[in-house]
């Protein structure tokens, strides 16, 4: 049994401990705007925020989720106002759009961490994330104008 | 040659439209010739006579238009309603977006060949300007006034002298009920009254993409749907001997495992075959599957091996091969003796790789089958699954997802397929998701290609005579196992249309066997003959110590039209019309001398690990300049701080989404030039995932990337493909800049630049 919070709902879940997070949220609670990407960890898609920390849904057990907050792009704000994604329609940043759910959640979580990043800071905190279509100008873009909001 | 009807009262549009709604449809021919060669196996003959554009008002004012082309990043399910819009003069907030079905009614649905705007341009435009002139007309009668009083604005009719207006919403009825005007009769919009063609406006999905609504393929659900992960044969055209599936019934969540049957040759859009683990849930199967022990028949390819295959195809293409293009007299020009110069270019299979790995809903009830794909050809998929299971194409209803991403990959059906297979078997909706792993190594691969140059040069340095040569396991292939040559579309990208001004040249063709499944992707042949022609008047340039934008200048000469029937060559032209759409080396020059102004190229010097390289290039009737700069520092890393491109793709209608798909052609072309390679030992493919298939990420990718259009009302050409061959060539050659070494090989990873 573990309890946790997705979207600022209580959830228990009593299935297979070892069940990534990334299939709990599409599978179980129908959140698919969480993407499977490849399911080694190895290109963001499935980003998602636990405790306000960008981790990779699909190599988070639930297990190891017990009391923590997850979450997801659908939860970032209730109607798309988050900064970021203000920035990321104003830029129009999506291609596909694919990957974008897992690009917008880690640049939320590196823009809590660094409030101005820098073009390394981005390309340090970005480069696990693909983006097949390249929308990585725009990425960049439009972290330095979510970044420029804050200010 | 469009044709539109006035369909409001008819009952075959499936409650798209309620019934007091006025819809046109139009009509479009002829489809591309281009893909009906490519794809006339699987094409219903005459769907091209059907209408493509289907646009209808709704009683409340909506506006519905339905697209038919599939949306995979280009914007194009955004663009094409744009047109309609436009012309209709619709308010675009109260414009619906309506994604069609499978249906030949809709006439080509194969989005492919960057040729959406190209070739349904006039048919949306003529759809917006039928029905805005039919408004005009209803509301003129019921006021009884001269139509020529009365004009269309911004989704209301306006009688000028009166000042009198009616919504559109209320006018649907009474022009549901008028004639169709013909096309000689309608009015269209000045381009200075344009509202959204040439404006930047943003693609339909944008708020749900950012806020996690929007539905791909992968995100498709049924009620009672289970979950499948199929065990391919590792092999192409190998076979399932027997398995054991003992420990995978172990697995919690795991509910049976079911066969899937080989294809029978040719495998076009066929499920590969193999064992399929059905789960609860999607992690499930997948844990089930690596539980799974299968004994295989690996059948003929089990010998592939992708090094010794590089070799034989790199001796092909050194021995005469099928001429496909004659231009005066080459051996003769050679014999003279004088300089020659040659060179030969390898590049590798490449894997598609889109973010969202193929993935396919489908529900097989009462001898028919509903599928949710995202898929560039929902038609390939009536037809594929109807053949799988044996029933009419008609009973076939194909969903049309968003698709994360498609490269070409998508074109082709099977996921879908073995979706419909299992529901069929297990009589209820079924889910199938392949892995990354399975994507990467049961891809149809961008093909390995070897192209050899050869040319006898003048005193400075321009070529008299030039012979190249290309050989590559084919597309046409998927259609025809004994394939050996390509059809005449893959040389008639970078090859035949060669467009220099030289007075002797000739191309051929060499043979090569497919040993894996091979597939159209991003830009195809061009992508490998722009890379040997663009290096090869690269290093003719430097061989006569010139400047290498000033020396293509020279090889382009003046510019003309291309006359290639002359010269032997059918040449295929991406399916368009010669005469509207002529390979026309004026406007190759003019995205050069852009080139060189906008990126500042006589002022940029090269040299140090830094290097400017420059090429052109002619793909999808589009023609592209690109200059890439590159750093190489002292461990042989490549950064690219920044690519110029230069683009005259005629008239632009959404030039932010164009911007987008030059910038991002620009990162896919560095990503597979620098790191892109699949290979194959035993007929298995070694990669399988992002860790050793590398593709560019943020750190890897150009740094900028400035598009720049040559204004121009010539008719719209492709924009999804033509931005990735120049940018390879111009990378390649900005390495040599930087390095003095020459690439003649992809990706540059194998390469030892210091």
């Amino acid at each position: 049994m573990v309890n946790l919070t997705v979207n600022r709902t209580a959830r228990l879940f009593d299935g297979d401990p070892d069940l990534p997070l990334l299939w709990y949220l599409r599978d179980e609670l129908r959140l698919t705007g969480t993407k499977f990407g490849c399911g080694i960890g190895a290109c963001g898609a499935c980003t998602v925020l636990v405790d306000g920390q960008a981790v990779r849904s699909c190599q988070t057990p639930l297990r190891t989720l017990a009391g923590k907050q997850v979450v997801t792009l659908e939860g970032l704000s209730p109607d798309g106002s988050h900064p970021v994604q203000r920035a990321w329609t104003r830029i129009e940043v999506p291609q596909c759009g694919y990957c974008q759910a897992g690009q917008i959640m880690q640049a939320v979580a590196l823009l809590a961490r660094v409030p101005k990043p820098n073009d390394q800071d981005i390309d340090r905190a970005m480069s696990g994330n693909v983006c097949r279509c390249g929308t990585y100008q725009r990425i960049r873009a439009a972290i330095k104008e979510a970044a420029e909001g804050r200010a | 040659m469009n044709a539109i009807e006035n369909v409001s009262r008819r009952h075959f549009l499936n409650g798209m439209f309620s019934a007091g709604a006025f819809v046109l449809a139009a009509r479009i021919l002829p489809a591309s010739a281009w893909a009906q060669a490519v794809e006339s196996s699987t094409r219903a003959a005459g769907s091209a006579l059907n209408p493509s554009v289907y646009l209808g008002v709704e009683p409340d004012g909506t506006v519905f238009i339905v697209t038919h082309r599939s949306e995979m990043g280009t914007g194009i399910r955004t663009s094409l309603p744009l047109v309609a819009a436009d012309e209709l003069d619709a308010d675009w907030k109260r414009v619906r977006i309506e994604q069609g079905i499978g249906d030949s009614k809709y006439g080509d649905q194969n989005t492919d060949g960057s040729r959406s705007i190209r070739d349904f341009y006039e048919a949306f435009r003529q759809a917006g300007a039928s029905a805005r002139t039919m408004l005009v007309t209803a509301a003129a009668t019921e006021w009884k006034v001269p139509a020529s009083e009365c004009a269309a604005e911004l989704h209301e009719v306006v009688h000028r002298p009166s000042g009198r207006r009616a919504g559109y919403g209320s006018l649907a009825a009474s022009a549901g009920r008028l004639p169709v005007p013909k096309r000689e009769e309608l009015q269209f919009k000045p381009a200075t009254a344009w509202r959204y063609v040439g404006k930047n406006h943003s693609i339909y999905d944008l708020t749900e993409i950012c806020t996690g609504k929007a539905i791909f393929g992968m995100d498709a659900h049924r009620d009672g749907m289970v979950y499948a992960s199929i065990e391919h044969p590792p092999v192409y055209g190998g076979k399932v001997k027997s398995f054991d599936d003992k420990e995978a019934l172990q697995v919690r969540g795991v509910r049976q495992t079911v066969t899937i049957d080989p294809f029978k040759p040719p495998h076009m859009f066929q499920p590969l075959g193999g064992v399929a683990v059905i789960a609860d849930n999607t992690w499930a199967a997948f844990q089930g599957r690596k539980k799974l022990k299968v004994d295989w028949d690996h059948g003929p390819h089990a010998s592939f091996d992708s090094d010794r295959f590089k070799k034989e195809l790199i001796n092909t293409v050194l021995q005469a091969g099928k001429p496909v293009r004659n231009l005066g007299n080459v051996d003769s020009e050679f014999a003279k003796g004088g300089k020659i110069m040659e060179a030969t270019y390898y590049t590798p299979l490449l894997a598609h790789a889109s973010m969202e790995p193929p993935a396919a809903v489908a529900e097989f009830r009462e001898n028919k089958v509903t599928a949710w794909a995202p898929t560039q050809n929902p038609q390939a998929v009536q037809d594929t699954v109807a053949a799988a299971l044996g029933i009419d194409k008609k009973d076939v209803i194909c969903h049309v997802t968003l698709l994360g991403g498609g490269f070409g990959r998508k074109s082709k059906p099977d996921y879908v397929a073995e979706a419909a297979v299992l529901s069929k078997k297990l009589n209820r909706p079924v889910k199938v998701v392949w892995t990354r792993e399975d994507d990467i190594r049961f891809d149809y691969y961008h093909t390995v290609a070897a192209v050899y140059h050869k040319a006898a040069v003048d005193t400075r340095g321009r070529p008299t005579s030039w012979l190249a040569r290309s050989a590559f396991p084919p597309i046409a292939s998927t259609f025809d196992p004994k394939a050996r040559y390509g059809l005449s579309f893959e040389y008639d990208m970078g090859l035949t249309d060669l467009p220099y001004d030289v007075p002797n040249y000739r191309a051929e063709s060499g043979p090569a066997e497919a040993h894996v499944r091979i597939g159209w992707f991003r830009a195809v042949a061009n992508n490998y003959h722009a890379f040997a022609s663009g290096s090869f008047a690269d290093e003719m340039a430097h061989a006569a110590g010139r400047d290498p934008l000033e020396y293509l200048l020279d090889l382009l000469g003046p510019g003309k039209v291309l006359d290639l029937k002359s010269q032997g060559a059918n040449y295929s032209n991406y399916g368009a019309a010669i005469d509207k759409y002529p390979v026309d080396t004026r406007r190759l020059r003019r995205v050069l001398e852009l080139a060189g102004e906008k990126s500042n190229w006589g002022k940029r010097k090269s040299g140090g690990g830094r290097g400017i390289g420059i090429a052109a290039h002619r793909s999808f009737n589009t023609y592209v300049a690109s200059v890439v700069e590159v750093e190489v520092d002292g461990k042989g890393q490549i950064r690219i701080p920044r690519i110029d491109q230069v683009v005259d793709a005629g008239l632009i209608v959404s030039p932010d989404r164009v911007r987008a798909q030059f910038e991002g052609a620009a990162v896919m072309a560095a990503g597979l030039a620098m790191f892109g390679e699949i290979t194959a030992a035993t007929g298995r493919i070694q990669q399988s995932n992002f860790h050793d298939f590398r593709v560019a990420r943020m750190a890897d990718a150009p740094v900028q990337t400035n598009v720049h259009f040559v204004e121009s009302t010539a008719p719209p050409t492709g924009v999804g493909e033509p931005g990735v061959p120049p940018v390879i060539a111009a990378l390649a050659n900005a390495v040599f800049a930087a390095t003095g070494k020459r690439v003649r090989e992809l990706p540059l990873s194998r390469m030892k630049l210091v």
